[in-house]
């Protein structure tokens, strides 16, 4: 029989998670590994570590990181320059060195009394080294905090999830130890349940001419940027706030500045509209993949 | 079986581990491939690769290693099995002796079985002995108690695995020389040189803490500058010719170095078969792309370490003798040699890659250049060596 008395994800109403992501969650929590994700930007790479923790029912600890972060950051910072500005003027309890290690998020989500969802956001930011100084703290949950001698040992061992956006090559010995999900670009069946959960009142011939002239943007290879989830999203909202017409969102792309990012790639779709290039109304204008 | 998944995906050159291996292991252990082909299909691409670019080999390797074990029974006989399945009966209490009389049955006789009850039954069945249910003692279904009875559970789902394995979708992400880019990544890793320089937003404590004292007291703060890397990159590279051939190298290189960004600064230029007055800062070697080599030499000072990536064979006369260019629009009083000399002079660590095999570095032009720059194989572990020499100890 299989063991099921570890927490198990089920998705949340505010977020669909296709069943191999739940799995590949379920499986890092299971496994007590961090679970690394990549996959186009806008693909909801970040928001899923807060839904997971909601659907699990337990407290998000984020840490962002930057170009500057350094592992240590994340376990705990020793703030010398209070300490020392204390002494001068006698305030505080300068002779407490404890009252000046401030626990960074690794650090208090080892201290938590329960078990905490933590992610580390953007991991490829930071220097090539970064996720090597991690490795010791990941696999055994415990740091020693050096000005104190003080050990750290995590309560409770947190779900950490990771996230990636392939700027940099991440070390392969933080990879062994990581259960890898790719989050695939959603399908329109996925996109339109996705949209649903944001614009439930979308009349579905709208949605329809949205989701045509959305997968006929990204068709387009010379874009630099392909329009994200995220972007589309936000396009229905603009739509809908302005009281676009079905017409108008049949014969154009309104609003095109919501989707496209660069102005190469509105320029080229300005230069197209004026050449009377044609847009696709039905699903049968655009490629097979869309018509099975 | 599933060694031949692992030893296919080191064969198609994918880098899994024993470490990975293990951790596939112990999530089988816990069930979380829920007794189907299609989870198991992800579950152990999450526990074994690493990156979309690997994702195609695996689903080759999948498909090929996983043939046929799903061909049994289709996806909609699974789904209906599985709905009589749900909510399992409680189990009849059976004697040892009726668990004796079970019949222990080898997989293939089970299998064949399996099938033919299958092909019989209708509809849900909970607590006999014969049809596929639950709390029963028939060798199909679960939550029953047959020996050796084929257990038939966890959620399905509407795709299967072979088929999204043969899908490949993930082809695109593939590319041929992802592992070469891969190690030369990791080899450029090492190109780097810490030291403080720049703007001091660090807190040097001890200092800090020193002139404290030497303030009788008074708060001094003494900040520096953080380490960082101080690597700066003059890439020159050989275009057109004999170097035709090795394109795909050099190209490479070239996009490693633009993808490192750990270095201080990186500039690439271009020349062909030799150095001469100018240099080019595209590939095409257009006339408006010229850039004056004593402009280039003067704007980058000898903290500046040099990589050559070229052939360096070539007609004597092109390296020895003034006008020595081949091309024949361009104008080149000074002899190729005089540039490498003042290169040379200027920048104390500079290498020479060469694409060529060692076995062919005997022309006359290489063997002096290999006495000004030293020369390295443009491989994996030629360029590490090179790289030990831009910013190793000295020997």
């Amino acid at each position: 029989m299989t063991k099921n008395d570890f927490l198990r994800f089920q998705g949340t109403p505010g977020y669909i998670a296709s069943g191999p992501l739940v799995d590949g969650v379920n499986c890092s929590i299971a496994l007590e590994r961090p679970l690394l994700l990549k996959g186009e930007p806008g693909t909801g790479k970040t928001v899923l570590a807060r839904h997971v923790a909601e659907g699990l029912g337990m407290p998000l600890l984020t840490w962002h990181i930057k170009s500057t972060s350094k592992a240590m950051d994340g376990l705990y910072v020793y703030d010398t320059v209070q300490r020392l500005n204390d002494s001068r003027f006698g305030s505080g309890h300068v002779a407490d060195i404890r009252s000046y290690i401030k626990p960074g998020p690794l650090g208090r989500a080892f201290a938590a009394d329960e078990r905490v969802v933590l992610l580390i956001d953007e991991i490829d930011k930071a220097d090539l080294e970064f996720p090597n100084d991690l490795l010791r703290e990941l696999d055994e949950m415990r740091f020693t905090i050096v000005e104190t001698n003080e050990e750290i040992v995590a309560k409770h061992r947190p779900v950490v999830m990771v996230t990636s956006n392939n700027e940099k090559e991440l070390p392969d010995a933080f990879l062994r130890r990581c259960i890898f999900h790719y989050i695939e670009f959603p399908d329109v069946e996925l996109m339109r349940k996705i949209i649903h959960v944001h614009h439930p009142n979308l009349d579905a011939k709208v949605l329809d001419q949205v989701l045509i002239k959305f997968y006929w943007l990204r068709e387009q290879s010379d874009l630099r940027k392909k329009p994200s989830t995220s972007e589309l999203i936000d396009w229905i909202s603009a739509l809908l706030r302005a009281g676009v017409s079905y017409d108008q969102l049949e014969a154009h792309i309104p609003f095109v500045g919501t989707l496209l990012k660069k102005e190469q790639d509105v320029d080229a779709l300005n230069r197209y509209d004026s050449k009377d290039g044609r847009y696709p109304k039905r699903w049968e204008d655009l490629g097979p993949r869309y018509n099975q | 079986m599933f060694l031949d998944l692992f030893y296919g995906l080191r064969e198609e050159g994918v880098p899994v581990t024993i470490h990975e291996w293990k951790t596939l292991m112990h999530a089988l252990e816990e069930g979380l491939h829920g007794s189907s082909l299609l989870r198991f299909y992800h579950l152990a691409r999450g526990c074994l690769i690493k990156s979309e670019t690997y994702f195609d080999a695996y689903d080759r390797v999948f498909a090929r290693v996983f043939k046929g074990v799903e061909g049994a029974f289709d996806d909609e006989t699974t789904e209906k099995v599985l709905e009589w399945l749900k909510d399992p009966k409680n189990f009849p209490n059976l004697s040892p002796e009726d668990l004796a009389a079970l019949e222990r049955l080898n997989h293939d006789e089970l299998m064949r079985r399996f099938l033919d009850t299958l092909a019989q039954q209708g509809e849900r069945h909970d607590g006999g002995d014969k049809w596929v249910g639950t709390g029963g003692k028939s060798p199909f279904g679960h939550g029953g108690q047959h020996p050796t009875g084929i257990r038939v559970g966890g959620p399905a789902k509407s795709r299967s695995a072979m088929k999204v394995a043969e899908e490949r979708k993930f082809k695109n992400y593939r590319t041929d020389m992802a592992l070469e880019l891969r190690h030369m990544r990791v080899a450029l890793r090492r190109l780097r040189q810490l030291t403080r320089s720049g703007d001091q937003t660090e807190l040097d404590l001890d200092e800090t803490i020193d002139e404290t004292c030497r303030n009788a007291g008074e708060i001094e703060f003494v900040y520096r500058a953080p380490r960082r890397n101080d690597v700066r990159v003059l890439l020159l590279m050989d275009v057109g010719g004999t170097m035709d051939p090795y394109f795909e190298p050099v190209s490479q290189l070239l996009s490693a170095l633009h993808e490192e960004r750990g270095l201080r600064d990186f500039q690439p230029y271009y020349f062909h078969n030799c150095i001469y007055d100018s240099l080019y800062s595209d590939a095409r070697m257009l006339s408006r792309d010229a850039i004056p080599t004593g402009d280039v030499l003067a704007r980058l000072d000898s903290r500046w370490k040099v990589v050559f990536v070229g052939d360096a064979s070539m007609h004597p006369a092109e390296l020895l003798e003034p006008h020595g260019n081949i091309d024949p629009r361009r104008t080149s009083p000074t002899p190729g040699i005089v540039w490498l000399h003042r290169i040379a002079k200027q920048y104390d660590r500079a290498v020479w890659l060469n694409p060529e095999d060692t076995a062919y570095w005997q022309a006359d032009t290489t063997r002096i250049i290999r006495r000004l720059f030293p020369m390295f194989h443009l491989s994996v572990d030629g360029l590490s060596e090179a790289i030990h020499a831009l910013v190793g100890a000295r020997q």
